[in-house]
């Protein structure tokens, strides 16, 4: 059953991998993308993996949504009216492809693979989240709280309308002034 | 402890779902019923615009129901549900979104405008009730500590977290409503864009979109259940004549709601979302990390 479902889902997210770049659609690509994705998500499952296997699910969907739009918009041709490719200096592309599948085919064949010792652990994702971070959670809160620092001081400089625009030069107006009317406090 | 409903559940779940659904258009509509509208376009033709990308819009008027469906897999109904997975309130949340997908699809695939924009203003809805909505839930799994939807209802055998966790329940009452895209959330189907996302939908196509949107209604309303009404505790009855009665509760309250709220500028709720709804989210997480720290 496991063996069964780990193959559906690892050929469907190959099949739908490789039409990620054979359609002409935009739409069509980004929710083939989408579909390889959520088989990602299933092989996690299916791995024991539960916890992370889902949250991939979540965010990939979410994700992918945001991202349809975001392309489609920078596209000229997004619904594949006329025809259109995702693959662009073809010949460079299949060639950095083929290096680095044999590059990998050859790692995976070469390399000294561990034996499995004792048995896989009751909660593998939270063997594996300690593991990864157990020792370091301090450093990654931190990251985290930098990162998120770093989204908003980018945000705040690249509007266009600071608080000045809003509330006049002394900022003394008691309404700001701003171009969709409506929200909180107006 | 939640059990696993016996193997036939599976199949009695999306009937049952079905069933509260249509009895509940029933009693919004307050005339002839679901019934008389279910077979008009069981049975009406399918109407395709010209250049549409047909497997996108049936994908997309698919996924919604089924996305309603595999939401409500962890849902237990009384104590018992169709798979108490150890992650439930994520895989809710995962399913609920597929439902982004779904609106996006059947909107973009019919090659029209207004459903183009019905399409995107669910998008732009999505992203401003899905943070205060995921805080919400996690709040509820911070209470219980854990997340499994099991265990969350047994820790409200005593007191429902509706009770100290307020703002958190609202939030959910509010994002229950977005997620439908339901009364003053309905700017994706709206009329002033002819019926948005839904406009060039006929037939099954139809049937499938607003009937997985109903569905999408009931599951977020009973999912509240679990959440934040104490699931099946209750004295006298059974647990599953208090799950029914508590969603039939909250269902009632979501449709009572559209018919007193008008609909929402989308513009206006991202604002409210990000200066009121989050930061108050953030604020009922912090006091009940607290308490659970402290017990």
């Amino acid at each position: 059953m496991t063996t069964v479902a780990f193959w559906v889902l690892a050929v469907l997210a190959v099949a739908s991998g490789v039409m990620v770049l054979r359609f002409d659609s935009m739409a069509r690509a980004t929710f083939s993308l989408l579909t390889a994705l959520l088989c990602v998500g299933g092989e996690l499952i299916v791995l024991g993996l539960d916890y992370l296997g889902i949250v991939t699910v979540l965010m990939m969907t979410i994700e992918m949504a945001i991202m349809a739009v975001f392309m489609i918009m920078f596209m000229m041709n997004p619904a594949g009216l006329m025809p259109m490719t995702m693959v662009h200096n073809k010949r460079g592309a299949a060639v950095i492809c083929a290096l680095s599948f044999v590059l990998l085919l050859v790692g995976i064949l070469l390399a000294p693979w561990p034996r499995r010792s004792g048995r896989p652990p009751a909660d593998p994702t939270m063997d594996l989240g300690m593991s990864l971070m157990g020792p370091q959670m301090l450093t990654m809160m931190t990251l985290g709280m930098a990162l998120f620092a770093t989204i908003v001081a980018t945000v705040v400089l690249s509007t266009r309308r600071g608080r000045y625009d809003r509330f006049g030069d002394d900022l003394r107006a008691a309404r700001p002034e701003d171009p969709v009317r409506g929200g909180v406090g107006r | 402890m939640v059990e696993s409903a016996p193997l036939w559940a599976v199949f009695v779940l999306p009937l049952a779902l079905a069933l509260v659904a249509s009895a509940a258009a029933t009693v919004d509509v307050r005339s002839t019923g679901a019934g008389r509208e279910v077979l008009r376009l069981l049975v009406k033709q399918r109407r395709i615009m010209r250049a549409a990308d047909v497997p996108l819009v049936r994908l997309g008027t698919t996924l919604l129901p089924v996305a309603a469906i595999l939401a409500a897999v962890v849902l237990p109904f009384g104590f018992r549900s169709v798979s108490d997975l150890p992650d439930g309130i994520v895989w809710f949340n995962a399913m609920e979104a597929l439902a982004w997908a779904a609106v996006w699809l059947t909107g973009w695939g019919p090659n029209s405008t207004l459903s183009l924009v019905g399409g995107y203003r669910f998008l732009a809805q999505g992203l401003a009730y899905e943070l205060p909505h995921m805080l919400a839930i996690t709040t509820a799994a911070l209470g219980a500590e854990s997340l499994r939807v099991g265990a969350v209802v047994d820790a409200q055998a005593g007191l429902w977290f509706a009770v100290w966790m307020p703002a958190a329940f609202g939030i959910y009452l509010l994002s229950a409503l977005a997620m439908a895209f339901w009364g003053p959330f309905d700017q994706p189907v709206g009329a002033d864009a002819a019926g948005g996302a839904a406009v060039e939908l006929s037939g099954v196509d139809r049937l499938l979109f607003l009937g997985g949107r109903w569905l999408l209604l009931v599951v977020a309303a009973a999912f509240a259940v679990p959440l934040f009404l104490g699931g099946g505790h209750g004295p006298l009855l059974p647990g599953w004549a208090w799950t029914a009665l508590k969603t039939g509760a909250v269902l009632g309250l979501l449709l009572w709601l559209r018919r007193r709220m008008p609909t929402v500028r989308m513009e206006r709720y991202v604002e409210l979302a990000w200066v009121i709804l989050t930061p108050l989210a953030v604020a009922q997480a912090l006091v009940v990390a607290v308490v659970v720290l402290g017990r």
